[in-house]
């Protein structure tokens, strides 16, 4: 090959010259990966992928083993359950029963993409398309993650998060950290915001609203009003003054970090800890389908691009659509080695779907998605990444097409029937039914019991009330729960009490704990 | 805009701290899957490292979950014969596959890992509450070996080193004659030339005779003298003898359960530690007994049930046996461990002591007795208080009921060897 005296010239002249594959070997150099990236990233810019900067680290299988202990984060406060997750899955490894991701990335500004050294070329050139294009871009894309993510500071926040929990095992010692930090992952799914709280609103700002609901009752003024009769504050019954919280508190570990009257400021600390890093978490489970569909999607539809371009060679997509096929493979609920529904494989299928619908509409998709069918893909595909998560994406846009090639059914499981029942299958009847099933089977409310603080007794005994609300007459599991309540004493400090709520408001049955 | 770093030389060990701190917090459940584990293996395998299972349940960390049971509809893939409404029976073991849960994996309820050789060890001695400095050293026989250390002047005339003899020879008459053979060579030349100007006779008479007594003194230079000889020098060194046999001896008589025979196995075990860290070389001979003795494989010998009544002399008289047929005790570091929870009856422990007194102490480096009575308020038996008389230094004898008590043992040995050195 030539050498060119301006690398960024160079660039442009390997791109246009067509039938010129940036490698041909399987074997990865440092300069390689370098021009994948450069290459990857132009034909991603030419789609109109925003992203972060990406910083592409190399690891090792064993460094990669480390990451996974830690949930993916490259730095953690030390924690025995991160050791047991290191051991499972260094056992796993080492007996064969689980290869390793090759890659992971971490949602952070810029974005870290883990890249395994085992990899092939093709492999790594896979793993950039898929991590640092596709996850990258639903990471500063996604609304969720918007909303509820720092990227920016999030490395930093670990950081401190780390030196503040070894801190406090220094100075408390590390029994009294580990029990805290015991009790609060217990509640850690329980720690999750769903909703913005309002920010507190500044004096001037009150002061604002002050004059402008004094300026209101001036305008609005009527002499006729002083004739109403006066409201009696003694006919409001007493207790509902007392009720604290006035609304109930769904974030646990949100509410025993302000309220808990036992806590020690560092404890509180912890606490919070555990809940920033739950919520952190919580766009991801949101978004499994979605961000792995988006991600393949990409992966796929760049690599192609290349290979149209003659930027890698035919062995090259060779191996990459046998790397790709295997992700995106879905097996059959009766087949060996089914293990639910392979989020790779729904995600991928419903993103190409949706471009489908776009291009190449049938009379089915103008009738079912009017909106988009014959709309450009890019724009449709892109809103679609912004504006959704699990849920709502499969609602909105799970075709019927997809649910005859998935052959999906739903079974209803009742408790007065003692067997189980087909709800719907793929047929016309089905469709909705089984959009609406398969969304609501990710809907966060179906995964996880739904439990508030439903009062703070804090001017008697300081007891904390709960209340599981049952629904479809769902149970708690019943070990766990008496395990967790132990947490939440353990946290509170005073009795705690849970009751299991009937959604006619009657109270089953309940738990409590006095620590 | 994209930066490209390799980590692969940053430290890979991240997880240790929390690997240990999860052992730690484990400890009693690892420490009785360690348990399991002794009992099932060899003694010779102990101190491999292995796997250990603990039960899921125990390490689980809990959450509020929602449980099986209610209402529910799942979506699944793959259908191939149903139709709406088809009724199906519920499949066998609770739970249909659940679509969303499916993450999590295999329902494993073996939580399995891998212990290292270290930390399986420190487990087991742990459990035996050994000190730290456990592996002091134990005793030897030792063997005196020869070995060369250079020449000296005196000794056998096997050993004579014949070169360094004749170097040391030549060397002599090189310095020793050296002086006479110029004063002659001198003579004679000065002869040569008094007989060459004619000198007169007592000139050269006078000449002869100093030549003469020249000549004398190189003569009288021996070719070997006394002081010549070298012999090669060998000194006794004290070697450790590399090598140890073990005698497991046990009374397998009805009364000792389970229980006592776990005790012994782990006495004979650590025994059989101390021995294979001093030793490159350490046999194990197991002898069970009841009214008679055999030798038998580690198997039959932990794990074998045999009925019969006990006369422990038998096994004391095949040890006897076997140790002067097969490891005499010039050869072979001989420890002993006996076990037993004391049963014996009449004459026989009066017999037992004598016997090992005379015949076992003297030949063994040690020997370790350790009783396993059925409680520990249980009257001292016939044959404990014949051992008790023992005075021998290499002769160990206690009670045990428990693990702890094990190490104990074989302390008073130690000290003693520490107090030595």
């Amino acid at each position: 090959m030539k050498t060119f005296r301006n690398g960024a010239t160079a660039e442009i002249q390997a791109l246009e010259r067509p039938n010129h594959p940036i490698s041909t070997g399987s074997e990865w150099t440092f300069e390689l990966i370098q021009r994948y990236d450069e290459v990857i990233a132009r034909t991603a810019r030419a789609y109109g992928l925003d992203t972060y900067p990406s910083q592409i680290e190399i690891i090792t299988s064993e460094q990669m083993l480390d990451a996974y202990a830690s949930g993916g984060l490259p730095i953690g406060y030390p924690h025995w359950s991160y050791g047991k997750e290191f051991i499972r899955n260094e056992q796993y490894y080492r007996m064969g029963m689980q290869g390793l991701a090759y890659e992971i990335v971490i949602n952070s500004n810029p974005c870290i993409a883990y890249l395994m050294e085992e990899n092939s070329m093709a492999m790594q050139a896979l793993v950039i398309a898929h991590a640092c294009y596709g996850h990258n871009s639903f990471f500063k894309g996604n609304y969720l993650f918007r909303q509820w993510t720092d990227a920016d500071g999030i490395l930093d926040y670990l950081v401190f998060a780390r030196k503040y929990v070894m801190d406090c095992e220094e100075r408390y010692g590390f029994e009294a950290v580990e029990a805290m930090l015991d009790s609060c992952h217990a509640l850690s799914l329980q720690g999750v915001d769903r909703y913005k709280r309002p920010t507190p609103v500044s004096y001037r700002e009150e002061a604002r609203r002050q004059a402008e609901r004094e300026e209101h009752a001036r305008l609005q003024y009527n002499d006729l009003w002083r004739t109403v009769p006066v409201f009696d504050a003694n006919d409001v019954p007493q207790d509902k003054e007392s009720v604290f919280p006035p609304e109930p508190e769904e974030n646990l570990l949100y509410f025993i970090e302000k309220h808990a009257p036992r806590l020690e400021p560092w404890q509180r600390e912890l606490v919070r800890i555990v809940r920033k890093i739950a919520q952190y978490f919580y766009p991801q489970s949101q978004t499994k389908i979605m961000n792995e569909g988006w991600a393949t999607f990409w992966h796929y539809t760049l690599l192609n691009r290349l290979h149209r371009d003659g930027q890698v060679t035919d062995g090259f997509m060779m191996e990459f659509l046998q790397s790709h096929t295997s992700v995106v493979s879905q097996r059959g609920f009766d087949e060996r080695g089914y293990s639910g529904l392979n989020p790779y494989a729904l995600g991928y299928a419903m993103m190409t779907d949706i471009r489908r619908i776009c291009e190449r509409p049938t009379t089915e998709d103008r009738k079912w998605f009017p909106d988009i069918a014959g709309s450009d893909w890019l724009a449709t595909l892109d809103f679609a990444m912004r504006n959704f998560k699990d849920e709502s994406f499969i609602a909105q846009y799970l075709s019927p097409k997809l649910i005859r090639e998935f052959h999906f059914f739903a079974i209803s499981d009742k408790e007065a029937n003692p067997k189980l029942e087909v709800a719907a299958i793929h047929d016309d009847e089905g469709y909705r039914d089984i959009r609406r099933l398969l969304a609501a089977q990710y809907d966060r409310d179906n995964q996880l019991p739904d439990i508030q603080v439903a009062r703070y007794y804090r001017d008697s005994d300081r007891s904390l009330l709960l209340r599981y609300q049952q629904v479809r007459g769902r149970p708690l599991a019943e070990e766990e729960a008496d395990q967790v309540m132990k947490h939440l004493g353990r946290l509170w400090g005073f009795r705690v009490r849970m009751e299991e709520v009937l959604p006619d408001g009657t109270v089953m049955s309940y738990r409590q704990v006095d620590p | 805009m994209n930066s490209l770093i390799d980590r692969r030389l940053n430290g890979r060990n991240k997880s240790a701290a929390n690997r240990e701190r999860f052992l730690r917090r484990y400890k009693e459940q690892i420490r009785k899957a360690v348990g399991d584990m002794i009992r099932d293996r060899s003694i010779e395998d102990m101190e491999q490292g292995g796997e250990v299972k603990l039960p899921v349940r125990d390490i689980s960390e809990p959450h509020f979950r929602v449980d099986q049971g209610g209402d529910r509809e799942t979506v699944l893939p793959g259908n191939k014969e149903f139709a709406k409404g088809d009724q199906l029976d519920r499949p066998q073991g609770g739970g249909e596959g659940d679509g969303s849960e499916a993450g999590e994996g295999e329902s494993v309820d073996q939580f399995t890992f891998s212990l290292s050789r270290a930390e399986f060890l420190s487990l087991f001695f742990d459990d035996l509450e050994l000190p730290h400095l456990a592996r002091t050293q134990l005793g030897d026989v030792s063997e005196t070996k020869w070995q060369r250390a250079g020449y000296t002047t005196t000794g056998s005339p096997s050993q004579l080193s014949i070169g360094r003899t004749l170097k040391a020879s030549l060397s002599r008459r090189v310095a020793l004659g050296l002086n006479a053979r110029g004063e002659l060579e001198r003579a004679q030349a000065r002869l040569e030339e008094a007989m060459a100007r004619g000198a007169p006779e007592e000139e050269l008479a006078a000449l002869r005779a100093e030549i003469e007594e020249w000549a004398g003194r190189v003569a009288r230079v021996p070719f070997l003298d006394d002081l010549d000889l070298r012999y090669r020098h060998r000194v006794p060194v004290v070697v450790p003898v590399a090598r140890a046999v073990m005698f497991c001896l046990m009374d397998v008589s009805g009364s000792m359960d389970e229980g006592k025979k776990d005790l012994a196995k782990r006495f004979f075990t650590l025994l059989y530690m101390f021995l294979s860290r001093k030793y490159e070389h350490v046999d194990v001979v197991f002898i069970r007994h009841t009214d008679n003795a055999e030798e038998v494989d580690e198997h039959t010998f932990f794990y074998d049930t045999k009925s019969g009544g006990t006369i422990v002399l038998s096994a004391l008289e095949l040890m006897n046996q076997i140790m002067l047929e097969r490891y005499p005790p010039a050869d072979w570091n001989i420890y002993a461990a006996q076990a037993s929870d004391g049963d014996s009856f009449g004459a026989d422990a009066g017999k037992s002591a004598r016997f090992l007194a005379e015949n076992l102490l003297p030949a063994t480096r040690y020997f370790a007795y350790i009783e396993v009575p059925d409680s520990s308020e249980a009257r001292k038996s016939s044959l404990w208080a014949e051992y008790e008389q023992q005075a021998a230094s290499n002769f160990a004898m206690r009670r045990i009921h428990e693990r702890s008590e094990i190490f104990p043992v074989f302390h008073d040995l130690f000290r003693k060897e520490a107090d030595q050195s």
